[in-house]
């Protein structure tokens, strides 16, 4: 038997980083990405990485991260492996720094830190407004090193769609199409890292980039993998809204002084600036005197939700308010945030540093997403999960600049033991399953290509998102939840009936697409039935019926399996581990 | 009151050897639409504007913040990212092709990987000894770090390599991106070690001497990366690295 082989899937953060731990320890890595890798939604990440190195003097400790992180999470994260990512979060700035990360700096050359949400200390690491940019950049070649050292291959253009398992469940490999000659394969492998990313596809319009769609994720959920925590999802409190996504605000906008506000009075005509102070109504620093402008995100987009909705004082009675930096000096501002001020003067034509943003929550990030085991390793053997499409590090709840860290370190344990595993691994029995997968594959395919309905696949998912918008992010009813889960069955029966409009056999994106939507229909339905049967409000999750968290029947992992049956899928409940730091109430209004 | 409209003209082609046509499209206007939001409206509603059923573009994006480089495209006949163009700043109609100095997969999708093969040739990584907890790195200013950091914002979208005289198969010009990655890299305390070895690939045909300093990738780059600045310096340590390379034999 020859070197194990890996498949890792998806080339952002979590993806490079296990691939660069396989490689090192001598294991050949295939990977895939729809995306050339350098691509992958990971560069969108503006702020930081979180990493406790306490340069600032302030005493910060890995323990304190650790008590932030669980905190801010609600209660709800697993905590031994939260601990030892935040334990392992300084090493992994000192190893990206080593890589060339052009981190921000002190006058005396050593790395700068900066305050981010849910936190009292200076924490967060940062290159510029673009960290995410620069970290993936890192990784990205390294991965290309060992890719000039034939230890890396790499797919990219090619989507996943689904694991190769054999009679015994065990994964033995990928079917996978080029998504330019649509040729669909078989791939052999021993073990198999998913680190496809987020799933914001599936509320239309979000801060995530298009390929995040959770498609990936969804096609092993419906092959039997356990899908956690699915209805925690993340509304960012500063997002730009567009025609074509929402487009975030850095957390670091607010971290670097930024300060919320709406004029006092609704419908207020002046021109923003000449509203005096005394009629702005800062209303985070009033409510939260404590963190103030800082707090953690569910905190942040709940109070703006409230502002608008409640008060009625959006700006122009419009769903916005502002994000103010005015008062910074714009030397101060460019050399900080020149990245994400760019962002906004060049989608919106308004210069921040001149006037005030207008911004308003968006759909930003899933906290649930694949159930792992300590291992990453899902309940499928063989099958190991990192970074933004597992559920394992957030809770209910992801602090800002937590994200990146976690990606790499998911990346940095999957990888290890995918390796390990794989070199345990029995043969594989015959071709371990893959002719009857590919088959199965092939059918769909042909029946999607043949399929001449009505329906146009587009505006299947445009229903989609407006559905779960309105009724799965920022406040939630279960009447709500109901008619979204209703709606989602009616667009899974109209599916039935899709128009494919291109059915050419070369550089079919409507075709890929189409595919995707049919797994965000299916993973929609756990987001949705978990917030519906979750009666309490934790984190992003909130209930205004419920309005109180419940840990005696709810401090508990939701994990949803796929039935195929119309009731959608079966959830059961798992006990988190809380043995470090004992469940207290979470509240920002004053100190922890 | 009629509907503002607005008015497209989309270069397109079903494959590398099928012919290329020009179709016509007129959208609703909507405030703050872009390129992007455009094409979003016609693969929901694929008709013409003369009502002919269509496919939906092919074309490639992905974070629609430009920031990962995908959706560069001609957009009246300027190379630049789909995704930060507004429609209202655009004259009409709006002129969509193709970058033309890559090989055409369909419609707007191009294939750009060979910047990442000028990538590998040049060895644009820093060399580090292993993943493990080694320690701090380097210790980097606060003005070198400035320095740096414009460098490493390249987003690989080629705007550079389409709109230079001298990127063309008779040169095998590397393009503006690469050489201004290997200035990023001789530049880290660290990537240094690696400088000779980056020079020299630099040093041959389609290495630096094939820029004829036309300027256009300066001009056209969407992060202002100093590309000019770039190619002047690292001609410079070309020139020395190839002298010192002659007096040693």
């Amino acid at each position: 038997m020859g070197a194990p082989r890996i498949i890792v899937v998806g080339g952002g953060l979590a993806g490079l980083a296990a691939v660069i731990k396989i490689a090192e320890a001598g294991g050949n890595v295939d990977l895939f990405s729809i995306v050339p890798v350098k691509r992958s939604h990971s560069v969108c990440a503006q702020g930081g990485i979180n990493a406790a190195k306490n340069l600032k003097g302030e005493g910060d400790t890995t323990a304190q991260h650790f008590d932030d992180t669980i905190y801010g999470g609600d209660f709800l994260a697993n905590q031994t492996p939260v601990k030892a990512m935040c334990e392992a979060a300084p090493g992994i700035i000192d190893l990206l720094d080593r890589m060339g990360v052009p981190f921000n700096r002190t006058p005396e050359g050593l790395l700068d830190f900066r305050r981010f949400g849910g936190t009292l200390y200076h924490r967060t690491a940062f290159a510029g407004a673009t960290t995410g940019q620069q970290l993936l950049y890192a990784l990205d070649e390294q991965v290309r090193r060992y890719e000039s050292e034939g230890k890396v291959k790499k797919y990219e253009g090619w989507e996943f769609l689904s694991a190769i398992l054999d009679t015994k469940g065990v994964a033995r490999g990928i079917t996978a199409m080029d998504l330019r000659s649509m040729e669909l394969k078989a791939f052999p492998a021993d073990a198999i890292i998913l680190a496809t990313g987020g799933n914001g596809a599936i509320f239309g319009k979000s801060t995530n980039s298009v390929v995040c769609t959770g498609s990936a994720q969804s096609a092993i959920f419906q092959q039997g993998a356990y899908y956690a925590n699915g209805e925690f999802i993340q509304v960012h409190p500063t997002s730009i809204p567009g025609e074509d996504k929402l487009r975030l605000m850095s957390e670091s906008a607010r971290g670097e002084g930024g300060r919320v506000w709406v004029p006092r009075t609704a419908g207020d005509k002046r021109p923003v600036k000449q509203i005096p102070e005394s009629e702005r109504f800062y209303f985070l620093e009033e409510w939260y005197p404590k963190y103030g402008n800082l707090v953690p995100r569910d905190v942040a987009t709940r109070a703006i939700h409230k502002i608008v909705y409640e008060h009625g004082l959006g700006i122009d009675g419009q769903p916005m308010v502002y994000l103010d930096l005015t008062h910074i000096d714009r030397e101060t501002l460019n050399r900080k945030l020149e990245g994400i001020l760019e962002i906004y003067e060049k989608f919106v034509g308004d210069d921040p540093r001149e006037v005030p943003m207008k911004i308003f929550p968006g759909m930003h990030y899933t906290m649930g997403g694949l159930w792992v085991d300590f291992n990453q390793m899902t309940n499928i053997p063989g099958i190991f999960a990192a970074g933004e499409c597992e559920y394992q590090y957030h809770g209910a709840n992801r602090l800002g600049a937590n994200s990146l860290v976690s990606c790499i370190f998911g990346g940095f344990i999957s990888g290890p033991n995918a390796l390990r595993y794989a070199k345990s691994l029995p043969a594989a029995e015959g071709d371990g399953g893959a002719a009857a997968e590919l088959a199965r594959q092939a059918a769909m395919n042909k029946k999607l290509m043949t399929s001449s309905g009505t329906e146009n696949p587009f505006k299947l998912w445009r229903e989609l998102g407006h559905t779960m918008t309105e009724h799965a992010t920022v406040i939630r009813y279960n009447k709500g939840l109901k008619q979204a889960d209703q709606k989602i069955v009616e667009l899974l029966d109209r599916y039935k009936n899709v128009n494919l409009g291109d059915k050419s056999q070369w550089a079919n994106t409507s075709f890929a697409f189409t595919r995707q939507l049919y797994n965000m229909l299916e993973l929609s339905r756990t987001i949705v039935q978990g917030a519906l049967v979750r009666d309490e409000s934790r984190g992003a999750h909130y209930k205004p019926d419920f309005p109180d968290r419940n840990d005696e029947k709810f401090l508990k992992t939701t994990k949803a399996s796929f039935t195929g049956a119309a009731e959608g899928p079966r959830l059961e409940f798992e006990e988190v581990d809380t043995q470090y730091i004992k469940p207290r109430p979470r509240r920002y209004d004053a100190a922890k | 009151m009629a509907t503002r409209t607005v008015q497209l003209e989309i270069k397109r082609q079903a494959s590398p050897d099928a012919p290329a046509v020009w179709e016509k499209f007129e959208l609703e206007w909507r405030p703050g639409m872009n390129v992007i939001s455009a094409m979003m409206e016609i693969a929901a509603n694929p008709f013409t504007a003369d009502g002919r059923e269509t496919t939906p573009i092919s074309y490639d994006s992905n974070c629609l913040e430009e920031i990962c480089g995908s959706c560069a495209m001609r957009i009246n006949g300027k190379a630049r990212m789909a995704c930060s163009a507004l429609i209202d700043n655009l004259e009409q109609p709006v002129k969509i092709e193709p970058l033309s100095k890559f090989p055409l997969v369909r419609d707007l999708q191009v294939d750009r990987s060979v910047l990442f093969k000028n990538l590998i040739a040049v060895k644009a990584w820093v060399p580090v000894d292993g993943t493990y907890d080694l320690g701090s790195g380097p210790r980097v200013f606060p003005q070198q770090q400035e320095v740096n950091y414009p460098l490493s914002n390249c987003i690989s979208c080629t705007c550079c390599m389409e709109v230079c005289p001298q990127f063309n198969e008779e040169t095998g010009f590397v393009g503006a991106a690469t050489i201004a990655q290997v200035k990023l890299f001789n530049n880290h305390p660290t990537g240094s070690v690696l400088k000779e070895e980056r020079l020299r690939a630099l040093a041959g045909d389609g290495g630096v001497q094939e820029c004829g300093f036309a300027q256009n990738c300066v001009e056209v780059c969407p992060k202002q990366i100093p590309l000019t600045n770039a190619i002047s310096d690292v001609s410079r340590d070309v020139l020395v690295q190839k002298v010192k390379d002659f007096l040693r034999g």
